[in-house]
């Protein structure tokens, strides 16, 4: 398929500025940010995402007459020789799906955000850091579209790049503190891991471009796609290489096995932005990448298969971890890396569709379900907050009054927030159900048709491994629920947690809406979601409901939230008290505690050598061997011999020195020579002027 | 009439005189006037060939020398007062303070 270069029809035209709109309002923030109200900043931004929005909105219209989608030249880029790769826009079924979520989750997590930095940044005490989380926040949505929206391999690269640092400065947003406030360097440090981990993953994606170019010449994605088939055909193990390296860089990004370590730290940002970047949309960008290298996948099942199997297996282990884990923002981090699990299994085996359409209502529902804890949260620190006032009531205010070390998003410190927090309650119950997969929520028909389409096209074991990977997910939510807003508060602060404003409830209920209406987007027999993505990906086929299936998952996620009744609501938590899983499982329970210790694992098989390489560079190559033995011995030694007994002992003193000091000499030795001719006698002189006289006349009168 | 010889023989003469004079002697006063008979000497030369040739430059170039010859004297015997006020003698192997 190749695009006409055209004037585009319709609204195609404005395809850039998705780009340049969220960039108008970074530039507005960054430049009149400092005279502006904190209100106008948060508004600023979230009004630039939500322009973007509008333009996506028009471009999916225009997609609505002119299915086959456009390219929308910008501006050139690189041309040389053959290669001709441009600043473009491909506006596309695909593409156009993408930048809707990202702008529409984006614009109602701006707005949430609005209400959360305000308090955010004076509980961590430092309120001049408002205007930079929204710029960077802009930034984001640039690179995402970007990354969206770019028409070849290199410029969604520049995107893929642009969303890693936005997600390193905004994880490292409270640089300077742990997720505690205290100060340490834990949140940059969680930064720098995001950074290096993807940084191995870009690794996979630079590998695959190079090869891409190196094989068919161009990284525009529809010459990629004209030749890849023959290229398939002829050398299958070069299109595999491309598709496996591709795949490190998705399991960077996208966070799976074995570079999906990054995310659970990622944690350290504030919560709008593990909403965002880290469930919603920078990490779904793998699972885009795959969907659109679609016609590359599907010419080597081998590497499909392996995309399915290494996403099925991180959707069940991560669900596993998530069982262990405390943190009510870990367990949706592993939640995260479960579901985008889901995604790539679904993308790998070819279901593109029904990767994207879980990729979508994963987006409603994870944003949902991360903003609520960031209520949760914030909730608890208002209650913490109201009993540091109250118990110093009276004196003076101290801000060191907080010293008592309060972990606002341990769930073991919640408890009975149902009737603190309502709202937020019912939120997060609604996100809750979406994700576990409970008819007729957003989640039930995503995730029932990845099942279905490995059901049906015979991927035996990721169907079985997505199985309990959603019993799993189920179960650790209901977990979550039963913890969090049920039984007796088991701190003072969740005691007194308070409701958060309205500007953070409203755009939560969108999201709540769209969780659970989302199915409607691809429900079975109607298939909008297929029927608009086919004119991007022409091998998709709608897929049929299977009963059995979707009963069976239903079935076992209705069970595994019955389990977590069974565990953590029938005899609710008390303060102090062990998880009761862990009485029962004991050391498996302290290994899910742990995340499999995994992170252990790389810190003894990679990073300890790597920092003993590191070592053994720095002291014996760098020090004792460049430092001390090349420059201190070699160049030092070299240059003082020469100098010294070279070219001051030899050359200086023994030649130019003699050659001066002989002629002073030869001159000394003539001038005490002729001195007794100045003998002081005028007379003598007289008789010299006279001889000479006498001489001169005298050759003279010779010479004739 | 007296031939031309004679007079350069004599300008000689006396010029060879008024030298060794000059060299010999170790009173300033003397080598003065040793240096009057040399420059005389040379007048005599001129006068001779001015007279032989016909040609006046030379007498002229006499009358330069005495006057040339006259400031010199002033000079010279100003110095030598100068000199003896300083060194109470006037004896030239005694004025050797610019011997190397």
């Amino acid at each position: 398929m190749h695009f006409s270069e055209a004037m585009p029809a319709g609204f195609f035209s404005l395809a850039p500025w998705i780009v340049f709109f969220p960039l108008l309002g970074l530039l507005v923030n960054l430049i009149f940010g400092k005279r502006l109200p904190e209100r106008a900043i948060g508004w600023i931004a979230s009004l630039a995402s939500g322009a973007a929005f509008v333009v996506s909105i028009l471009l999916a219209l225009s997609l609505r007459e002119h299915a086959e989608g456009t390219r929308v030249l910008l501006a050139e880029w690189i041309h040389i020789g053959n290669l001709r790769l441009d600043w473009a826009f491909r506006v596309d079924t695909l593409s156009v799906t993408m930048m809707l979520v990202v702008s529409g989750v984006g614009t109602l997590i701006h707005i949430y955000a609005i209400g959360y930095m305000h308090e955010d940044v004076r509980f961590k005490g430092d309120p001049g850091r408002y205007r930079r989380f929204f710029v960077f926040f802009n930034l984001f949505i640039v690179a995402m579209m970007i990354l969206v929206g770019g028409d070849s391999y290199l410029m969604l690269f520049v995107g893929w790049e642009g969303v890693g640092l936005c997600s390193f400065l905004l994880i490292g947003f409270w640089y300077d503190m742990d997720t505690l406030g205290r100060p340490s360097w834990a949140n940059s440090n969680a930064a720098k891991k995001a950074f290096v981990t993807n940084r191995i993953g870009d690794f996979g994606f630079l590998m695959a471009a190079f090869l891409m170019f190196w094989s068919f010449g161009s990284l525009n994605f529809d010459e990629v796609f004209a030749q890849a088939p023959l290229l398939a055909q002829a050398m299958p193990g070069l299109v595999i290489a491309i598709t496996l390296f591709m795949l490190l860089g998705v399991s960077g990004k996208s966070a799976q096995i074995p570079l999906y370590i990054w995310l659970p730290d990622a944690m350290a940002g504030p919560t709008p932005v593990s909403a965002l970047i880290h469930a919603a949309t920078m990490v779904t960008a793998g699972v885009y990448l795959i969907a659109r290298s679609a016609p590359l996948y599907v010419t080597v099942p081998a590497a499909q298969y392996i995309v399915a199997l290494l996403g099925a297996t991180t959707a069940l282990f991560a669900a596993t971890i998530a069982v262990g884990q405390y943190d009510i923002k870990k367990v949706l981090a592993y939640s995260t890396i479960s579901q985008l699990g889901f995604m790539v299994a679904a993308v790998g085996m070819g279901a593109f569709v029904a990767g994207m359409f879980h990729l979508v209502t994963h987006a409603f529902f994870k944003a949902l379900l991360f903003l609520s804890a960031g209520s949760v949260i914030l909730g608890l620190e208002r209650g913490h907050h109201h009993l540091a006032h109250a118990t110093h009531h009276g004196k003076e205010h101290d801000p060191h009054a907080h010293a008592e070390v309060f972990d606002p998003g341990d769930m073991r410190n919640m408890g009975g927030l149902r009737k603190r927090m309502p709202v937020t309650f019912w939120l997060y119950l609604i996100g809750t159900l979406a994700l576990a997969g409970i008819f007729p929520f957003a989640g039930f028909w995503s995730k029932d048709e990845i099942l279905a389409d490995a059901f049906r096209e015979g991927y035996q074991a990721v169907y079985w491994l997505l199985t309990i990977a959603a019993f799993f997910t189920a179960f650790y939510m209901g977990r979550q629920i039963w913890l969090v807003f049920f039984g007796e508060a088991r701190h003072e602060a969740a005691a007194h947690a308070q409701e958060s404003p309205w500007i953070m409830t409203a755009p939560l209920m969108v999201l709540a809406a769209l969780s659970v209406l989302g199915g409607a987007l691809n429900l079975p027999g109607l298939h909008s979601l297929t029927s608009w993505l086919e004119h991007t990906l022409e091998m998709v086929h709608p897929g049929e409901f299977i009963f059995p299936v979707a009963a069976l998952s239903t079935v076992l996620a209705l069970l595994a939230l019955g389990l977590s009744w069974w565990v953590y609501g029938r005899r609710p938590l008390v303060a102090g008290q062990v998880d009761p899983l862990k009485q029962a499982l004991g050391p498996l329970f302290i290994a899910l505690e742990n995340k499999w210790y995994v992170d252990e694992g790389y810190w003894a098989v990679f990073v300890n050598r790597y920092i003993a390489l590191a070592r053994w560079l720095a002291e014996k190559v760098e020090w004792a061997f460049w430092h001390e033995w090349f420059h201190d011995t070699v160049l030092v030694r070299g240059f003082n011999f020469l100098s010294q007994k070279v070219l001051h002992l030899r050359l200086d003193r023994q030649v130019v020195d003699a050659f001066f000091d002989g002629l002073a000499t030869l001159t000394g030795r003539i001038a005490r020579r002729l001195s007794p001719l100045q003998n002081g006698f005028v007379r003598s002189y007289a008789l010299m002027v006279l001889s000479g006289v006498v001489l001169i006349l005298g050759y003279l009168l010779l010479k004739g | 009439m007296i031939p031309l010889a004679w007079y350069i023989a004599l300008s000689a003469v006396l010029f060879t005189i008024g030298a060794l004079g000059v060299l010999v002697r170790r009173n300033p006063l003397v080598i003065f006037m040793s240096i009057e008979l040399m420059l005389n000497s040379a007048n005599l030369a001129f006068i001779a060939f001015s007279h032989a040739f016909g040609a006046l430059s030379g007498q002229v170039f006499v009358f330069f020398v005495m006057a040339v010859a006259a400031a010199e004297v002033a000079v010279g015997l100003a110095l030598i007062v100068a000199i003896f006020r300083t060194k109470h003698t006037i004896n030239v192997d005694e004025m050797n303070s610019l011997k190397g």
